[in-house]
């Protein structure tokens, strides 16, 4: 026997389980737009073992 | 099986009132601060770590929220102010209240330090603790003055605002936090005077239940006075200007004349018109502090084109 009807109880629990998921996402998206802004920071990154061409020793 | 019984909680929470436990109208007013703290810092922050930074300290100052709720639920179910909220309504349980209370408190702090610095971090884990314990466990149901010193953790949040920018404590912070923190006695006793039959009730030691209102309507005057030149002064600092100080200047001799008001009135006269003025300096309090720090805000934006500094 399945309960058919919609009882105010599962719009409440749907509510619920929509919000906590918005909340989940948002977050998610909160870390990784810290981690490009902190990792940027307008620049673009290098490695510390990167050497540039202007700095390799050209005369061997 | 043919036959299934099935228990509907009617009583069952929705997702409003998990948010509910954040006290979102106390957290505009926390958010509005922080945000003022950030921005008039001579320090610029990228904006999403303006924007990240404040989230986590409103979702700070949403935790101690939903743990003085879990605290204070016996209080709550007496005042007609804090009856409906959801923990004494009994839609969602203390224990409920207590596990959102502490772990956004924890994710906050540590996000907040990640977002900005561990100096931001540190004064907002000092904010919810004082919220917390020092106001909620302790000053609360001990002393009449629990609302002077338990105002400290709403003046927090524009020096972490503050912090969040610079890294550090200065004078311009420390103002911002004393004029919140000496606007707190007034503004609240104010609400006492025409709400006091709750705190009776509550037995809360409110200044009101203590010393009476006429003792009451002295320390508005007293707590106005000592709060006018704090503000005032903060205009003579650097996030200050003419500007702020025009405002400021107004603003205070306005709440000076309507603690003197309150002052000069006597119980037969506030129970004749219905706590009109009472009322109106209630109400004016949340003006004077709102408009104080978008003063603030006008003069940062003044500063960033050269004009406006003193």
């Amino acid at each position: 026997m399945g309960l058919a009807r919609e009882h105010d109880m599962h719009k409440r629990r749907f509510g619920r389980n929509l919000g906590v998921g918005l909340v989940l996402a948002a977050f998610v998206a909160i870390v990784f737009g810290l981690t490009l802004v902190k990792t940027k920071r307008g620049q673009n990154m290098e490695s510390y073992e990167h050497v540039r061409p202007a700095e390799q020793d050209l005369s061997k | 099986m043919s036959d299934t019984s099935i228990r509907i909680d009617t009583q069952e929470a929705g997702f409003g009132d998990y948010f509910a436990l954040l006290k979102p109208r106390v957290m505009s007013l926390v958010v509005f601060t922080a945000l003022v703290g950030v921005l008039v810092a001579p320090v610029p922050v990228h904006p999403f770590v303006v924007f990240a930074s404040v989230l986590f300290i409103a979702i700070g100052g949403g935790a101690s929220g939903a743990l003085n709720m879990w605290f204070d639920a016996d209080i709550d179910a007496q005042m007609k102010r804090t009856r409906n909220r959801p923990v004494p309504a009994g839609r969602v349980t203390q224990d409920e209240a207590f596990a959102i209370g502490i772990t956004l408190s924890a994710m906050a702090v540590v996000m907040l330090g990640l977002a900005a610095n561990f100096v931001a971090a540190g004064l907002l884990a000092f904010t919810i603790f004082f919220y917390v314990v020092i106001y909620t466990m302790w000053l609360k149901r001990w002393t009449p003055h629990n609302i002077v010193i338990g105002g400290a953790a709403g003046a927090f949040p524009p020096m972490i605002g503050w912090a969040v920018a610079t890294g550090g404590i200065s004078l311009e912070s420390v103002l911002m936090f004393s004029v919140i923190f000496m606007w707190t006695p007034p503004h609240f006793w104010a609400l006492c005077l025409f709400m006091n039959n709750d705190y009776t009730k509550a037995g809360v030691p409110m200044l009101t239940v203590t010393h009476g209102r006429r003792v009451t309507r002295a320390h508005i005057l007293a707590y106005t006075l000592l709060l006018a030149p704090l503000a005032v002064g903060a205009g003579f600092t650097p996030i200050g200007g003419p500007f702020y100080l025009a405002v400021s200047v107004i603003l205070n001799l306005w709440f000076i004349k309507g603690a003197l008001a309150l002052w000069r009135r006597d119980e037969n006269q506030a129970e004749a018109d219905g706590y009109r003025a009472e009322k109106s300096f209630f109400r004016f309090s949340l003006l004077y502090l709102f408009l104080h720090f978008t003063a603030l805000l006008v003069e940062a934006l003044l500063h960033n084109f050269g004009i406006g500094a003193l």
